[in-house]
């Protein structure tokens, strides 16, 4: 597989390293990674550069994760894209609340590689 | 806005203490691979040189505050950043906010009844000690000290009854 071309959405520039290095630990071999600060960031981001992967936060000003989410189908680059939520926010109501947005994975902060082993491998394609 | 009866009065009926001291542990352990444990707040003197704070809002209403020394600030951010960049202070600031922010979402998550009806702000992180913190808040306080590599750090959590 050629490597992965990622967006992460955090409003912390330290927790987005963070999502880097985890998915680098994972054994992801990334390609370019693609950095934004909320959901707005991320929509005009993915407008210059296509992206195989998204690792997006929910709590977030200007644009949160699950608008975010929601608006991703009428993104010309951004279709078939999987998600991934990295998020403080636990609970069922949000997971769900994600999923039926068109997430394909939830991990709670906070997270072991293992944890983003599990839940990013299988959706873009690899055993976890 | 409203507080759900439930969860504010189960904060007065419930000891949630050990609670938010397993909140705080995880994160130290998952997030920076440090092992913290509580420690007496009469034996080491809590620093409030750096502050970040979270809020709650809707079932459970309230803030919650992360305090230590400079020092211990940027240790915490090479924990979480790696030595080569978490010297800038907007760096330091972010890991600071971020560790709150956890320590606040682990916390809720493990109260069954805040199921997604508790959120939480983005962080506010103060660097500098020369200020009154005056909450509004006038339900429960709870309160934690850990030592961190043997310096304090404080955990607050100030609940609307």
């Amino acid at each position: 597989m050629d490597k992965i071309r990622t967006l992460i959405v955090d409003d912390s520039s330290v927790m987005r390293k963070i999502v880097e290095r985890s998915l680098r630990q994972a054994g992801l071999e990334l390609g370019k990674v693609v950095e934004a600060g909320n959901g707005a960031e991320a929509l005009a981001a993915l407008s210059k550069d296509p992206v195989d992967l998204i690792l997006c936060d929910i709590n977030m000003p200007v644009m949160d994760g699950l608008e975010f989410v929601r608006t991703l189908p009428t993104v010309e680059n951004a279709k078939g894209v999987p998600v991934v939520m990295i998020t403080t926010e636990g609970s069922e109501t949000h997971v769900v609340q994600a999923l039926s947005a068109g997430a394909r994975g939830y991990i709670r902060k906070p997270f072991t590689p293992e944890q983003v082993r599990e839940h990013v491998l299988p959706v873009v394609g690899k055993k976890s | 806005m409203s507080t759900d009866t439930s969860l504010a009065t189960r904060s007065r009926e419930e000891n949630w203490q050990p609670v938010l001291e397993l909140a705080v542990e995880e994160v130290f352990e998952i997030m920076l691979g440090h092992r913290v444990k509580p420690a007496s707040r009469a034996e080491h003197t809590p620093s409030s040189q750096c502050t970040a704070m979270v809020g709650l809002a809707g079932a459970l209403c309230g803030i919650l505050t992360f305090c230590c020394d400079r020092t211990t600030a940027r240790e915490l951010a090479k924990c979480m950043l790696g030595p080569e960049i978490a010297d800038a202070d907007d760096q330091v600031s972010d890991a600071l906010g971020e560790i709150c922010n956890m320590i606040a979402g682990n916390f809720k998550n493990k109260l069954a009844g805040a199921d997604g009806r508790c959120m939480l702000s983005v962080p506010t992180v103060i660097r500098g000690e020369e200020y009154t913190f005056y909450s509004l808040a006038d339900g429960d306080h709870l309160e934690t000290v850990m030592l961190f590599e043997n310096s304090p750090v404080t955990v607050s959590l100030q609940l609307h009854s």
